[in-house]
């Protein structure tokens, strides 16, 4: 007789538990502005990343094309997969002394992991995240980088 | 007229046979193969074949520095990339006796145990999937994204994330960092009565998964299973509890502990450790003291020659990080003893015997990571 009863009472536990599961997604069904994250890409318009938002590595120009990297290595030698080279110049100082500058600042995005060693560590901060996600090209070697801008300089009071 | 060849029929209920689960099956989460022998639809024998995602981190790590060595060890349990870097920093920071200030304690715990949520969160989904239920994935990767957006606010990513660095942290909290957790906290606890009502209480689930996959705490011990799913089985390994590291001193919470050793145990065991979490977060968040967010550390980081030895408890069980150093900058060898892979080598003893569809159950409540089983 019990094990009759113990029958009954699975069959209704069971429709129960389904029941109790089907409230859920009912509910969400009628209210699906709770489920939905976001309409991607449909707010490409609108849609802002948050600003440490590690894009990849970009090299920041002020408005006269200048900016910071004295072209000294450290980031280089940070990478921990050689995804920056870098390139240096020798520019003839008016004191007869030759300077170091840097001349190429190649940054390969393909195999940066965005640990963010090269950002922390540069002396003269001339690096920083950028926003930008949507990396997807056709051809690989797009996404290697040159960073310093043709005909960029260092800013006066990083040179001095 | 066609010939007919008669071909000596085979009763596949008497034969063993041998079927590929895997490399690229929804339900082994990754590229792992088992190859099961079967008898009918029983499981005879199981044999996993690792190495498919095997990209050699422990060899690589030879040639990186300290520093470097962080963001390796975000890709081998990618759902638990803090809990990892974190074993790497402590390492470095007991070899070299540097004591980091306290607000990065608080930090950390905090980030370990929202990690330890998400990555939960993202078990339940993959679970009530193989369970064949698809709307859970849907839940749960929405409650995991509003972490994510926390991670992305703070740290800039969302699954991997490097954010400590030996002695430290990589820069300081966003400063809506603590608002925006105390709002997760509150609208997470709110949902994860969905979860249970949605999955946990399901009677096909309960059928399905009590009394399956029963691995004793003998058997835990000896296969050398931690987390969850050693827990599971009534072995009390908590990390937390018995090495405590960051400021879980501080902080009361719950082992929680089952001794039933099923499917069941385990997924129980993972849903409770959620709200375990959400607690240690509570008792955390409002206090974090102020003050730096990284010690003070030379540019170079070279370890004193000797062993060093330092575990963690990630989200899927025990992490060790074992190096030798030469008193170089690059250590001279490195071992990760990771969760997973000792979790997989009970697969075979618990699912001899159990029908195929159990032991998709069974491998779902283990919550393999497998770039951390081949890292
Ligand atoms: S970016 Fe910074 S670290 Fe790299 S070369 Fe320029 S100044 Fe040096
Ligand atoms: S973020 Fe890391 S991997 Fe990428 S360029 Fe910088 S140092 Fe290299």
């Amino acid at each position: 007789m019990n094990s009759f009863f113990q029958y009954f009472a699975d069959i209704f536990n069971g429709v129960k538990s389904l029941l109790t599961g089907m409230k859920v997604t009912g509910r969400y069904f009628f209210s699906p502005w709770e489920i939905v994250t976001q309409q991607y890409p449909e707010n490409r318009k609108t849609l802002k990343m948050y600003d440490r938002f590690k894009g990849e590595v970009i090299m920041p120009h002020t408005a006269n094309n200048e900016h910071r990297c004295t072209g000294c290595g450290i980031c280089e030698t940070n990478c921990p997969n050689g995804s920056i080279e870098i390139i240096q110049d020798k520019i003839d100082m008016p004191d007869g002394k030759k300077k170091r500058i840097i001349d190429k600042h190649i940054y390969h995005l393909s195999m940066c992991t965005f640990c963010g060693l090269c950002i922390k560590t540069c002396p003269s901060d001339a690096l920083a995240w950028g926003q930008e996600f949507e990396h997807a090209v056709f051809d690989r070697t797009k996404l290697t980088k040159i960073l310093n801008k043709p005909g960029s300089s260092i800013l006066k009071d990083i040179s001095e | 007229m066609k010939e007919v060849i008669n071909l000596p029929v085979k009763n596949i209920e008497e034969e063993e046979y041998h079927i590929n689960m895997g490399p690229q099956h929804p339900s082994t989460h990754g590229v792992l193969r088992l190859v099961v022998s079967l008898q009918g639809e029983i499981v005879k024998s199981l044999k996993p074949h690792c190495g498919y995602i095997h990209r050699g981190i422990e060899k690589m790590c030879e040639k990186d520095t300290y520093p470097q060595i962080i963001h390796l060890t975000d890709r081998m349990d990618y759902l638990s990339a803090h809990i990892n870097n974190h074993a790497v920093c402590l390492l470095v920071e007991k070899a070299l006796e540097v004591e980091v200030p306290e607000r990065v304690k608080y930090i950390r715990t905090i980030v370990d145990e929202l990690n330890r949520i998400a990555s939960h969160q993202l078990w339940w989904c993959s679970f009530g999937m193989d369970m064949g239920g698809l709307t859970c994935f849907f839940y749960g990767l929405r409650d995991r994204e509003k972490i994510l957006d926390i991670f992305e606010e703070s740290f800039g990513s969302r699954l991997l994330h490097s954010y400590y660095t030996p002695g430290g942290l990589m820069m300081d909290i966003h400063p809506d960092f603590q608002k925006n957790v105390k709002v997760f906290i509150k609208y997470f606890r709110k949902k994860i009565k969905d979860y249970d009502d949605l999955l946990s209480g399901n009677v096909i689930m309960q059928l399905r998964t009590k009394g399956v996959g029963v691995i004793s705490k003998e058997d835990a011990i000896s296969f050398g299973m931690t987390g969850p799913t050693g827990r599971g089985s009534g072995f009390s390994c908590d990390v937390r509890k018995h090495h405590p590291y960051g400021v879980y001193e501080k902080v009361q919470f719950n082992e929680i502990v089952r001794t039933e050793g099923d499917t069941l145990a385990r997924y129980l065991n993972r849903m409770d450790e959620m709200r375990e979490s959400m607690n240690i977060i509570e008792q955390l968040i409002d206090n974090i003291p102020a003050g730096d967010y990284t010690a003070k550390m030379k540019a170079v980081i070279k370890l004193p020659a000797g062993e060093y030895f330092q575990r963690v408890e990630s989200a899927r069980g025990e992490l060790g990080v074992y190096v030798v150093s030469d008193g170089n900058k690059t250590p001279f060898r490195m071992k990760f003893r990771t969760p997973s892979f000792s979790n997989l080598s009970t697969l075979d003893y618990v699912s001899r015997g159990c029908k195929i569809a159990d032991l998709v159950a069974i491998g779902a409540s283990m919550d393999y990571v497998i770039p951390d089983i081949d890292r």
